[in-house]
């Protein structure tokens, strides 16, 4: 099997793999790297959202070999050691998640979506699909918004 | 109103021999008098409800709960029961950390194994949790505080009056203060002498009652907690299976079991009684294994059924009404809802590692004891001899009361002998899983001079299965039901958990089921979601019937100030009745269950009839004694997306056998975009002792939803979910 290289969290791993294997069973069964969850396998719930040299992808649906040569963050990789990123600290401020297993996917999304969009409007904030089976998505509209304002502050 | 059952429960604690401080904790009930506390009128679940039986079953079990003081003076509490999103080890934690005196965050909340000495004590359901853990928590913490404040007036010589803790740490008079880390050996010493515990006054909460974050909300945000499939059990190979093309199909053959075997990755296959199991080093290995079987199958258990020929069973099944529509004015009206997919994020899974002697399984599990009973006698084991860890689980508004993927992974990794990770498709969980039961409902009132006379309610479901353990419970509980004659355990629950908050006069609310052999499940309110539900529809139409107000006429016909107060607060808040622009409508709904009650504001944008979306909400809910309000604000606003996806788009087709829909592209389950904006929502202050709150929030949503669409539209919602075209390609069978 093929070997790949590549970044996770920005630690150099490579791992050995059928080229069509998808990112998510790399990262998770072969690095044992957790936070993305599966929830669909077909890029529709987002669970395993996660980025791809800064930009969110869907792991599930990734060739592991789409991923070489390149940078993947996953949801352990958003925080500086124990400093958390504006989107995990909203995140605990309006106690958003419920069951928390979509939140990497969903807070992954958000921190996409603020690097696209610094002050997002509702219609922006509407077009994240990420499933939350838990209906915790008010809150997840009012942690994007703060976040926004945490990052404003800079 | 409250059970006088109930309101004569103490609590026993006792010293559990470690060397820290650890405390057990027993129900008992004082003698009562068995007629007395269970009266016969008026309806059933006004007396004692579901969840007060389930408090009933658990109250001889000793040493339900263990609270322990650690050498490092954190406290760590042992709980029965399963967390799935709904906030009870929060809660729970809150209860510790109150009583005790310490911070919330050194209190620890572990999820117990199955404990087969808990027989009928660890079940999570029927709201039931904070209800049945209230007393007992807090009782264990209070032993542990006097014990611990007798353990520092022993080593300062002198007496306890006066002593107290906060933060950790026993408080003397003169300042002296020592922490619980010191005193935890001293504390543990079963000759030390103690007065007897005491109870903080609920005036005095200063946790308890006050909005608190999730005590898991990092691991969450920071990708550390540990789901079922997270779990590093050594050797345990992703699996999956191939499922039959109807539901309960079984496997006649496969044609090409050694290409399959041969393939990258695949480690070894086996067939079971659900499909054909592989084994592989990935789980995309496994999927493309799974994906390449070629299996021939023998038919299932309702081949033949589909979504018209069920609904032609269930409105046969409906019983008559008893009051013909004549001499008096009537309202009728008919409503079907479809199945519903629990569809938790988490898909079912579960680990087992099943040898000769012994088996261990990890999974999300609320009914861990028949799970753990089931598992040893499919196995052929001993009960003692099969481990089975609880794993906190990634939703399941009522899924995870059964254990479909723990039996199943335990018969693959029998079969293959070798530990296995079993994780379900999700086109496997929502067209073999559990889903809510269809059902048709009919519904009567008769109505005089301004008045409800009669309220007829008929419910017609497929049946909804309880072989989780609360078939047992009710069985050895039957002496002590308040309701009459040799019911099954559909009807007893039933009619203890649906009743009506309304002087409607006469009121009769039956139920009768179809047997067909699905796979059916409690779902987010038992009965109360669609049963309720249609009521607060109904309610709407009664009003409209008489020239009332939706609001002024529920105001006028609610038995009680309380649920009037919940209702008043979002009419209020909501502002209830204030101009809108065409095509926009509010609608209010109302529901009163387990001691809680709840009512519901929305406003729609029904402007395209086909793409109505609730642009904001206003809840309002008495829950007693709310513990943690942030919590509840959560476990309401999951109801009302409940609420907004089964009304509006959300339901399973079934075709042949099984369901078409496969993933959330084609059950619309609410995302972003369909919710709304704008919510508010009020905890009332707390009355009296904690109600139930997990499934409270979804049936006056349900009501609020429908009906604002109905005044949006003027079109009468009749069939739930409102919006059901099957808007896409089915994937292959």
């Amino acid at each position: 099997m093929p070997n790949y290289t590549f970044t996770v969290n920005g630690r150099t791993v490579t791992v050995d793999a059928p080229a069509d294997l998808p990112l998510l069973w790399a990262l998770r069964d072969k690095l044992g790297v957790t936070g993305p969850k599966y929830g669909c396998g077909i890029d529709v719930c987002k669970a395993c959202t996660s980025h791809l040299d800064g930009e969110a992808v869907n792991p599930c649906v990734v060739p592991v070999a789409d991923a070489a040569g390149r940078d993947v963050t996953t949801i352990e990789g958003l925080a500086d050691g124990d400093a958390l990123h504006p989107v995990q600290r909203a995140w605990l401020e309006q106690d958003v998640a419920q069951c928390g297993y979509c939140q990497p996917g969903q807070i992954m999304a958000a921190v996409a979506l603020l690097k696209r969009t610094p002050n997002p409007t509702d219609a922006d904030i509407d077009a994240i699909e990420n499933v939350c089976r838990c209906g915790s998505y008010f809150r997840v509209r009012q942690a994007i918004k703060r976040a926004a304002e945490l990052m404003g502050q800079g | 109103m409250a059970s006088p059952a109930l309101n004569r429960r103490r609590f026993l604690t006792f010293l559990v021999a470690a060397p820290t401080l650890s405390i057990g904790v027993t129900m008992a009930t004082e003698a009562t008098d068995a007629e007395a506390a269970i009266p016969t009128l008026p309806a059933p679940a006004d007396l004692l409800d579901l969840g007060d039986i389930l408090i009933l079953a658990g109250t001889p079990t000793a040493n339900m709960l263990v609270l322990t003081i650690e050498s490092d003076g954190s406290a760590t509490l042992q709980l029965p029961r399963e967390e799935v999103g709904q906030g009870i080890t929060t809660a729970t934690a809150m209860l510790v950390a109150e009583e005790l005196g310490i911070e919330l965050d050194r209190v620890k909340v572990k999820l117990d194994d199955a404990r087969p000495e808990l027989l009928f004590n660890q079940l999570t359901g029927g709201s039931n949790t904070i209800r049945s853990v209230y007393g007992p928590v807090r009782h264990a913490a209070a032993a542990a505080r006097t014990r611990l404040i007798a353990a520092a007036a022993q080593r300062w010589g002198t007496s306890t009056q006066g002593l107290t803790t906060r933060d950790g740490l026993v408080v003397g008079l003169d300042g002296l203060t020592e922490s619980f880390a010191a005193l935890t050996g001293a504390a543990a010493k079963a000759d030390l002498k103690t007065a007897a515990p005491t109870l903080k006054a609920e005036a005095d909460f200063t946790v308890v009652g006050t909005p608190t974050s999730r005590i898991d909300a990092r691991a969450m945000v920071t990708g550390a907690q540990r789901y079922t499939l997270d779990l590093d059990v050594p050797g345990a190979l992703p699996t999956m299976v191939r499922r039959p093309p109807t539901i309960n199909g079984t496997v006649k053959a496969i044609a090409n079991a050694a290409a399959v075997r041969a393939m990258p990755g695949v480690v070894d296959i086996a067939t079971v009684e659900t499909g054909v199991a592989v084994a592989a080093e990935t789980f995309g290995q496994a999927r493309d294994a799974v994906e390449a079987l070629q299996v021939t199958w023998n038919a299932g258990t309702v081949d033949g059924e589909s979504d018209a020929s069920i609904k032609q069973k269930l409105r046969a099944a409906a019983l008559p009404f008893v009051v013909p529509p004549l001499l008096t004015q009537y309202v009728d009206a008919e409503f079907d809802f479809a199945f519903v997919s629990h569809a938790p994020l988490e898909t079912n899974s579960a680990i087992a590692d099943v040898r000769a002697d012994r088996a261990e399984i990890w999974a999300g599990l609320k009914s861990p004891i028949v799970a753990q009973q089931t598992i040893a006698a499919e196995l052929g084991l001993p009960q003692d001899s099969v481990k089975v860890h609880v794993v906190q689980g990634g939703g399941s508004f009522g899924r995870r009361l059964f254990f479909d993927s723990a039996l199943e992974a335990a018969r693959i990794s029998k079969a293959m002998k070798r530990p296995v990770k079993l994780m379900w498709s999700r086109v496997d969980d929502m067209r073999h899983g559990r889903a809510r039961a269809a059902s048709h409902h009919k519904l009567r009132a008769t109505v005089a001079l301004g008045n409800v006379l009669t309220f007829e309610h008929r419910v017609a479901s497929v049946e909804t299965d309880f072989r989780h353990g609360l078939g047992e419970i009710l069985t050895a509980m039957a002496a002590s039901l308040p309701v009459a004659g040799n019911l099954g355990f559909a009807q007893t629950v039933f009619l203890t958990t649906i009743k009506s908050p309304y002087n409607f006069g006469i009121t009769t609310q039956l139920l009768n089921e179809v047997p067909l052999r699905m796979h059916t499940g409690s779902w987010r309110s038992v009965y109360s979601a669609n049963t309720r539900g249609a009521e607060e529809i109904f309610v709407d139409e009664i009003a409209r019937k008489l020239g009332r107000d939706p609001v002024a006429f529920r105001r006028a016909f609610l038995k009680t100030a309380r649920q009037r107060a919940v209702l008043d607060k979002v009419v209020t808040e909501g502002g209830w009745g204030k101009a809108l622009p065409a095509g926009f409508a509010q609608g209010v709904g109302f529901h009163d269950e387990y001691k809680s009650c709840t009512a519901c504001l929305v406003t729609i944008d029904a402007r395209d009839t086909t793409k109505p979306r609730v642009v904001s909400a206003v809840i309002a809910a008495d829950y007693g004694r709310p513990i943690n309000p942030r919590g509840l604000e959560s476990q309401l606003l999951g109801g009302l997306s409940d609420a907004i996806s089964t009304t509006l788009r959300a339901g399973l087709h079934i075709d042949r056998g099984l369901p078409l829909e496969g993933s959330y592209s084609q059950f619309h389950y609410a995302r972003q975009k369909d919710t709304p904006t704008d919510v508010k929502i009020f905890i009332m202050p707390a009355t009296g002792e904690p109600g139930g709150a997990g499934e409270l929030g979804v049936p006056a949503a349900v009501g609020a939803i429908a009906n604002a669409y109905a005044r949006a539209t003027g079109v009468k919602p009749r069939s739930f979910p409102i919006i059901f075209p099957v808007d896409f390609e089915p994937f292959p069978r």
